[in-house]
């Protein structure tokens, strides 16, 4: 393999066809970006040579937003407008965080998802995560010297729906085109498994700054099959940093601290956590505003001690994973540690005697995550080579249900089952002549409503009246790759389509997106035109590719006039294309993609012969 | 146009529509088809297409979760051959049965109460063992006698005894939490 970069940047061995691609890890302490540069996962980094940004963004009075090293400075001075750890707030109401009340920020809550006020304003979690985001897209663009064409993005594999939509729609204001949302431990997986030719059944542990993650693979012949995973979107790192920051406060006989003290002393303590993992013992030392002076030294069995009730949380997601699966700690052939907060010794103490084996720790566990990530989204955005031939089967880590009466949930799709997937139930009117409908979906494992997550409420509307009872409507719960539920609803007696109004309990409205996108574009005095007119290119571009490539594959399963109708949608989208109508574009290229609708199915459907003949040809041979 | 194939589980897999099947070749289908309609192969492409594949992966799924587990692949198999399986209708059972039922319930009850982890687990094991037993008789009735409606009363005893597994792993883990 070459390890020198031949090429000029930007140019690959194969420029009409090579997509640039990066996989971004969006985690609560640091974030990277990593990409796939002549078949080797690689991290991308910054002017001074650091592949790892920290996830802080300071928002300054003149209109200047920084983020990362240098916002971190003032961690400490500004703690109101300088956000650290935002990934905790996704998708999350003011009730949901944990110590919210030792938080410097001005926090409002308008009900769902908590705000920050900022000295430029009012901002959602989603903005704040943006800005991180942006940053590791510009950098992405400079160095690859390119347009990309999209980024995997990952989540921790126990977010909720609410939070994946969130981290989507931060995606969607950094102008970043998302391939898709991938489950950290997956992407961990993919990695490893892909490095070392690993087979069998492996558990990741996922230890990060504010997520804890378990997921248990088993990898087979290229495919990766997620079995099951659990966790706990709110334990991580900066617990124990802040376990370790009120014992701080405790032996040193400190009253709550001004926000400014509480900045300084919670990175003092982040800093012992770290060296303790090398050392015995490490002091905390800081001399607060107030006067007041911390001057400890703490050793790693207080420092395990004082936390064991954190690793223990972790236990009893380790134990669920494996019955969900179905498996003994001994079938577990592998434990791969991902996440900063693994390097901490009595983590991997406690993972070692729950699985019966020493973990495996011989990978960065800081950036296995995103050269994971990088790695799939090479394959997703159409760079895939024929030896690449593995596929991720992922799996949705919390049940779907509907609010019923009484306050009860009705389970519509389990944890753990397979993505995609799609369910259906069916309910009837209760009044004569009702035309509308109303839902609550909610997310989680318990019986009652009000201890589930609740994820948005949505109304069916235009329901033909009928007699109480006579309506049969079909609600169908569909979750994508990504993990992201779509609901769609059809009355079964008429046919009629319902419409689905959803309002998400702790989500943006696609008004509210549309309204910050357009802020930051005038921020960036950019023209909203032209933005709108290169998105419509690069669509139309991809349509007429992908259409031509299909056509050389599979022309022959079009007759002489169907190929003449498809040959003048080619024409006209990339006659539009070459002008400056971003809604004509928009109309050619859809006519374009309606015109090869029929294509497409046939296409598939050939795919799926020829795997049944396949088959056929094995039982032969068997 | 992909109706035939639609049609049924079994000819989506390549297998034929028989209660005892060939678990690795279902799961090598499985893999093989998921390999080709996945959204993963299709995120460069087309809206259209990404639609398209989407649906059929979803079909591919719910076809193996379908088959792999024997109580809902012997439901489905039913359903194929006009037998309703009456399983939420039909709770008709014969008394033998259900005062086995009821010893079993009372006996998982008694350990719940008691708190003993030990004997649940126990409880679990040999009941799954015994289901074990009664999933041959429906593999006989099915594929070799062909008495579909005695399978059917064989599925609905297999339904109960499943719920009594769910009891127990529910009273399991409510001991370990």
């Amino acid at each position: 393999m070459a390890l020198l970069q031949i090429a000029e940047p930007g140019l690959s061995t194969e420029p009409h066809k090579h997509r640039l691609a990066v996989g971004i890890d969006l985690g609560t302490t640091n974030s990277l970006v990593a990409t796939v540069r002549n078949g080797i996962a690689v991290c991308l980094v910054d002017e001074e040579g650091r592949a790892m940004l920290p996830s802080i963004v300071r928002y300054h009075a003149d209109g200047r937003v920084e983020v990362g090293r240098s916002a971190a400075v003032a961690h400490a001075t500004d703690p109101r407008n300088t956000i650290i750890s935002v990934k905790r707030f996704m998708g999350r109401g003011l009730k949901d965080v944990a110590y919210i009340e030792s938080m410097p920020y001005d926090f409002v809550d308008a009900g769902g998802m908590l705000r920050l006020r900022t000295v430029q304003g009012v901002k959602s979690p989603v903005e704040v995560s943006a800005e991180v985001l942006k940053v590791l897209a510009a950098r992405a663009q400079a160095s690859l010297a390119g347009e990309l064409t999209g980024a995997v993005i990952t989540v921790p594999a126990y977010f909720d729906d609410a939070q994946r939509q969130a981290t989507k729609d931060a995606a969607k204001l950094a102008g970043i085109n998302v391939l898709r949302l991938l489950n950290e431990p997956t992407a961990a997986a993919v990695a490893y498994g892909l490095d070392n030719a690993a087979e069998g059944v492996y558990a990741v542990y996922d230890l990060g700054g504010g997520t804890f993650d378990l997921s248990i693979l088993k990898l087979s012949r290229g495919i990766f099959e997620v079995l099951a995973t659990n966790g706990d979107a709110a334990l991580g790192g900066d617990d124990f940093d802040h376990r370790l920051f009120c014992w701080a406060l405790d032996q040193s006989e400190i009253d709550p601290p001004s926000s400014e003290d509480a900045r300084r002393l919670l990175l003092k303590a982040r800093e012992a956590k770290e060296l303790l993992t090398a050392c015995e013992e490490a002091s905390i030392k800081a001399a607060l505003g107030s006067g007041e002076k911390v001057d400890l030294v703490v050793t790693r069995d207080q420092f395990a001690d004082m936390t064991k009730h954190l690793v223990q949380k972790t236990v009893a997601p380790m134990r669920k994973v494996l019955r969900d699966a179905g498996l003994a700690p001994e079938d577990i052939k592998g434990v791969v540690m991902v996440g900063g907060a693994t390097r901490m010794p009595h983590v991997q103490r406690a993972v070692a005697e729950f699985f019966g084996q020493e973990p495996l720790t011989n990978l960065d566990p800081d950036k296995v995550v995103a050269l994971g990530a990088a790695i799939q989204a090479n394959v997703l955005a159409g760079n895939r080579k024929d030896e690449e031939d593995w596929l991720l089967l992922d799996v949705i880590p919390l049940s779907l249900g509907l609010e019923m009466m009484g306050g009860l949930t009705e389970k519509v799709v389990p944890r753990n089952s397979t993505l995609p997937i799609a369910r259906a139930q069916e309910f009837t009117t209760y009044k004569d002549g009702q035309t509308a409908m109303a839902f609550h979906v909610v997310q989680g494992e318990r019986e009652l409503v009000a201890d589930c997550r609740s994820l948005a409420r949505f109304e069916l509307r235009g329901i033909p009246p009928m007699a109480a009872g006579a309506a049969r409507i079909r609600v169908t719960f569909q979750v994508d790759a990504d993990g992201l539920l779509s609901v769609s609803a059809r009355e079964m007696s008429s046919g009629v389509e319902a419409s689905v109004l959803v309002k998400p309990s702790y989500g943006l409205t696609d008004d509210e997106i549309a309204g910050m996108l357009r802020d930051g574009v005038e921020r960036a005095s950019e023209d909203i035109d032209a933005r709108a007119l290169r998105e419509q290119q690069v669509e139309a571009d991809r349509v007429i590719e992908a259409t031509l490539v299909a056509l050389e594959q599979d022309g022959d399963l079009l007759s002489a006039e169907e190929r003449a109708a498809i040959d003048a949608a080619i024409g006209e989208a990339r006659e539009t294309a070459a002008g400056h109508d971003p809604r004509a574009i928009k109309r050619s290229t859809e006519a374009l993609s309606r015109a090869t609708n029929e294509f497409a199915a046939r296409r598939m459907d050939k795919s799926i012969r020829q795997a049944l003949a396949g088959h056929k040809v094995d039982e032969i041979q068997v | 146009m992909s109706i035939d194939l639609l049609q049924d589980f079994f000819g989506l897999f390549g297998l034929p529509r028989r209660f005892r099947i060939d678990e690795a070749a279902l799961e090598f289908a499985y893999h093989d088809l998921q390999g080709r309609v996945h959204p993963d192969r299709f995120a460069h492409l087309p809206d259209s297409e990404k639609r398209l594949s989407m649906q059929w992966a979803t079909q591919v799924n719910e076809g193996f979760r379908t088959l792999r587990k024997p109580l809902s692949r012997a439901t489905y198999l039913l359903e194929l051959m006009g037998v309703d399986a009456g399983l939420h209708t039909n709770t008709a059972m014969s008394p033998a049965f259900l005062m086995e039922q009821m010893e079993w319930r009372e006996a998982v009850e008694e350990a719940r109460a008691a708190g003993e982890a030990e004997e649940l687990a126990q409880l679990h094991t040999r009941l799954r063992q015994h289901s074990r037993e009664v999933f041959d008789e429906l593999a006989r009735q099915c594929d070799d006698e062909h008495d579909y409606s005695a399978a059917a009363e064989t599925l609905r005893r297999l339904m109960f005894m499943e719920k009594l597994q769910h009891e127990i792993d529910d009273a399991l883990e409510a001991l370990e939490s």
